[in-house]
């Protein structure tokens, strides 16, 4: 692999401009002229609009403008869209209700955005926000999804009756999953609540937008996954400016868990309101904005069946589920419970019938969307949370019921569309009980008890799908666009070269592990190679970042890529060196003539290419090289987590005593990357199961979490350090066989934490987060 | 407005500000030190812990009145001589950092716990003080690692030099 090729632990050459203070972020930016913008937002959950009194803001010192959204519809900005289109069951398509960038009308959650201030600083804008009056008529409001779906509730939007977006089923027929569960031996039935959550990066969103009245030209900076996507949304949807008129550049992000996926708003504003006020308009959100606005993941709530026969092997799943989606429709919203989650409810078992309905609901509350993982952690934690109640119920080892019903020849087809193309789970479930010492927890328990305390341990064992996704099939399933990569490699004259590529790192590393590929590759140094990414005038085209999608589709398109490149660098060198093409190997930074002495060096393969003084006859100069590479399936990720806790019964508290990973990431470029993205997303999981929740006032739809004084985040001392490993089979459909890790470690820990818990309090009654007060409770409740 | 006059990365500095202008946006926005971040409003998330007169403090829950006559140091004062600072080095070894967003304060955090104890930081310690800074991306764990790496570094660089 060499030492900066290929699996080589290479310590990430961004860090150093992240550590001494030179990363560059959206709010970092400054443009001569810049002003800034707060938003009016409301402070009700549901009302009309009957007027906007802007006259005493638009007279306070600093103000350059007020802008409301009947002047952004009569400008023709278009409505904010949901991009992947869900029929119901009876064939109907789902209910969008419009959304619009300013709200004109009806407000429909507490922030939704309804004026805009500009002003020549931050603080007079806000102060100038203040004074805008809005008269609204206040309305019921709805934040609870199951109750939003009951008759007699506020209605929000009148394209969807009842509060319904979508009634949509998935697997086998709904009659035979009946029948083989009103055969078994058993069934397990549970009701399962996914808890709501703030994804949190760090950096709060920001954009500014720029409007070259010269150049009838738009430049946005802003916080996004995917700038190709917000360009391409924001031109063909929301009418800011057509593509070629609109530059979109997502610099540095801090960070973004989903949440940064979506376009929203905010960025559209910028750019209206710096062509109507004619100066460079930049907006930051604080945090309360970040917590009221940036759109929320999970929100299920759910009933399982799982039936098992005599010899306990899974007979049939059923699964009713209610997704809250808040008040409006985000961009990828619609494709979460349904294409993200219910395709994955087969787990790692063998599930001969599967029936999954889901339906879609508007509440009064912020748009709810992919937050790490998107849908796969619902799935797995309905699943994993369902089979270790059934082992109880049946009284046998958690770890047996689950080897008994383990998926164990490849391909696989699950009743719920996946087809897995490979994976050992016996494998990562040993690897995990072993680094766990399971056989060892009897006696840590018996110890424990000794010191009053409640030991428990837990496991899970979850599967995902990523590398999202072949173009065809998810262009069949309803999405708007397709899920390919693009990656250009551009050789410079001197051998150094350049990676372009439509992926976006905010935390990933792709400018180590990408310029890896290359290093293997050549046999170069990676600081002679430099990544190129989040830019719409540098980078054609690209889908971006989310779903754990860049190493198995945005570097199989820089593999792609980088093929075509060796060839042409082949025949150059063959023929500089008067040999066979078939013969020459580029290694180490030289092309050599395999079995001679030969050799010419990598930089005088790439000056030839461009001084195209002696190129083989017919051959343009140049070397660079484009390539799109679209996946011909997902990727199926796949391991087993155990947790193991104990808890004070006077106090409720749990302390995670330990926690193991054993994953199957398929092949990995940089071990210590990978190993930091699971870090991460196990802390992001047992935030979920132990800390974090979003809570709004039933009553008044009032967010009452909107602070970190107010919403748990998990800090250093909640967490213990983790024990993480690999036990990889590769992915057979990608050209590094790859397969994906960025999201593993949200999904497979809440179940894993959630089980432990639950067995060492003897109840299973108990939702997530399991904090103290519930934890406590629901041990008394047992005894 | 108040003039305020404090020395920043070593060098003195002065502006007219408001005084309701935060440390944190004197820094930022006066001198176009964007290394050090905001990423809460209500002083939990420690993006923006700088040193001032040696000691770690949120610089945004300070006023930059407050700062005159002090010295301030941010990350982009941390490192010497185009060598990264320990602590530094550190989170890069250890991978301590994704984002790099809260990684400023982290560091800075960092650097001001190991002046308090030296050696004899450990892991529950390390942890305990980091209570108020918060990582989204690294479950702390490597950000632990490296603090702890760069504390015993940094006591055997200074017993070497004793």
């Amino acid at each position: 692999m060499g030492v900066e090729g290929i699996g080589a632990r290479v310590a990430r050459k961004e860090d150093k401009r992240f550590l001494t203070g030179k990363g560059r972020y959206t709010d970092d930016m400054v443009v001569p002229g810049m002003k800034y913008a707060a938003f009016v937002r409301s402070p009700h959950a549901h009302a009309k609009i009957r007027g906007i009194d802007s006259s005493a803001a638009e007279g306070m010192p600093g103000v350059i403008g007020v802008l409301n959204g009947q002047q952004m519809l009569d400008d023709g900005i278009g409505n904010l869209i949901c991009g992947w289109m869900i029929h119901s069951k009876d064939g109907s398509p789902m209910k969008m209700g419009a959304w619009r960038p300013l709200a004109h009308e009806t407000v429909r959650y507490v922030g939704d955005a309804v004026a805009v201030v500009v002003a020549d600083s931050v603080g007079e804008a806000r102060d100038a926000a203040e004074a805008v009056v809005v008269d609204y008529e206040e309305l019921p409001a709805v934040t609870d999804a199951a109750t939003a779906l009951r008759g007699g509730q506020p209605q929000l939007h009148p394209e969807a009756g009842g509060n319904l977006i979508y009634d949509w089923a998935i697997g086998t027929a709904e009659a035979e999953t009946d029948a083989a569960i009103a055969a078994a031996a058993h069934v397990t039935e549970m009701t399962i609540v996914n808890n709501r959550l703030a994804p949190n990066p760090m950096e709060p969103r920001a954009a500014l937008g720029i409007y070259d009245v010269g150049e009838d030209h738009y430049t946005c900076y802003t916080t996004s996954q995917n700038p190709h996507v917000a360009r391409l949304v924001m031109s063909a949807f929301y009418n800011v400016a057509p593509e070629n008129k609109l530059r979109v550049i997502a610099p540095d992000v801090g960070g973004g868990f989903g949440s940064k996926i979506f376009i929203y708003p905010e960025e559209i504003v910028c750019l209206w309101a710096s062509r109507r006020t004619g100066v460079p308009v930049k907006w930051t959100s604080d945090r309360t904005e970040a917590f009221l606005t940036d759109a929320h993941g999970r929100d299920h709530l759910s009933t399982v069946k799982m039936a098992f026969d005599g010899d306990n092997r899974i007979t049939a799943l059923k699964v009713d589920t209610i997704a809250n989606f808040g008040a409006y429709m985000s961009l990828f919203s619609s494709a979460v419970p349904t294409y993200l989650y219910a395709t994955l409810l087969s787990g790692q078992y063998a599930i001969p019938a599967i029936h999954a309905n889901v339906r879609a609901v508007y509440t009064n509350t912020a748009p709810v969307d992919a937050y790490r993982g998107a849908g796969r952690p619902e799935a797995t934690y309905l699943l994993e949370r369902t089979i270790e109640t059934a082992a109880r119920e049946l009284g046998v080892s958690p770890a047996e019921l689950r080897r008994k019903n383990f998926i164990r020849s490849f391909p696989h087809q699950t009743p719920v569309i996946m087809n897995y193309d490979a994976g050992d789970y016996e494998a990562s479930l040993e690897a995990a009980m072993k680094e766990a010492d399971w056989a060892g927890f009897g006696a840590r328990k018996a110890q424990a008890e000794g010191r009053g305390m409640k030991r428990g341990i837990g496991m899970s064992c979850y599967i995902e799908a990523c590398g999202i996704a072949p173009s065809a099939a998810v262009g069949s399933l309803g999405a708007g666009v397709g899920l390919w990569e693009s990656a250009e490699v551009r050789v410079n004259a001197v051998g150094t070269i350049e990676v372009l590529t439509g992926s976006h790192s905010h935390g990933q590393g792709h400018e180590t592990t990408f310029a890896q590929l290359v290093a293997d590759r050549f046999g170069v140094p990676i600081d002679s190679v430099s990544i190129v990414h989040g830019d719409t005038d540098k980078v054609q085209m690209g889908m971006g970042t989310y779903g754990s999608r860049s190493g198995a589709v945005g570097m199989s398109a820089i593999v792609k890529a980088l093929d075509k490149v060796e060839a042409k660098a082949k025949k150059i060198a063959a023929h500089l060196m008067e040999a066979d093409e078939s013969d020459i190997v580029i290694e180490n930074g030289e092309a050599k003539v395999a079995g001679t002495d030969k050799t010419v060096p990598w930089f005088q393969v790439a000056l030839s290419a461009y001084t195209a003084h002696n190129l083989p006859a017919g051959m343009e100069p140049g070397l660079k090289e484009g390539a799109f590479y679209d996946p011909s399936n997902f990727t199926f990720p796949a391991g087993c987590y155990i947790c193991e806790v104990e808890i004070d019964p006077e106090t409720g508290k749990t302390e995670i005593v330990q926690f193991v990973a054993a994953d199957d990431f398929g092949n990995i470029i940089n071990p210590m990357i990978v190993e930091g993205q699971v870090h991460g997303g196990i802390a992001q999981g047992i935030g979920q199961a132990l800390l974090e929740g979003v809570h709004y006032d039933p009553q008044t739809g009032q967010l009452l979490t909107a602070s970190y004084m107010d919403y748990a985040m998990p800090r250093a001392d909640d967490l213990p350090s983790f024990k993480v490993s690999h036990q990889n089979t590769p992915c057979p459909n990608n050209p590094l066989g790859i397969k994906g890790c960025g999201e593993a470690g949200a999904i497979g820990s809440p179940p894993a934490l959630m089980n432990a818990i639950t067995d060492a309090i003897g109840n299973n009654d108990l939702t997530m987060p399991a904090t103290p007060q519930k934890v406590w409770a629901a041990a008394h409740a047992a005894q | 407005m108040t003039k305020v006059t404090m020395t920043v990365n070593g060098r003195q500095v002065s502006g007219d500000v408001e005084d309701r202008t935060l440390l944190v946006h004197f820094i930022r926005d006066r001198l176009g030190l964007t290394g050090t971040h905001v990423g809460c409003d209500t002083s939990q998330c420690g993006a923006c812990v700088v040193h001032m007169d040696g000691k770690s403090i949120k610089s945004c829950s300070t006023l930059a009145v407050q700062a005159a006559g002090s010295s301030v140091t941010t990350i982009e004062g941390l490192a010497q001589g185009g060598e990264l600072h320990p602590v530094q080095a550190a989170f890069k070894a250890n991978h301590g950092l994704q984002c790099g967003f809260c990684t400023p304060g982290m560091v800075m955090a960092a650097v001001d716990m190991i002046n308090r104890y030296g050696g004899t930081l450990d892991e529950k310690t390390v942890r305990e003080n980091l209570e108020g800074n918060i990582c989204r991306c690294t479950g702390y764990h490597n950000i632990v690692k490296a603090i702890l790496a760069a504390a015993s570094d940094m006591s055997a660089g200074r017993q070497a030099a004793e």
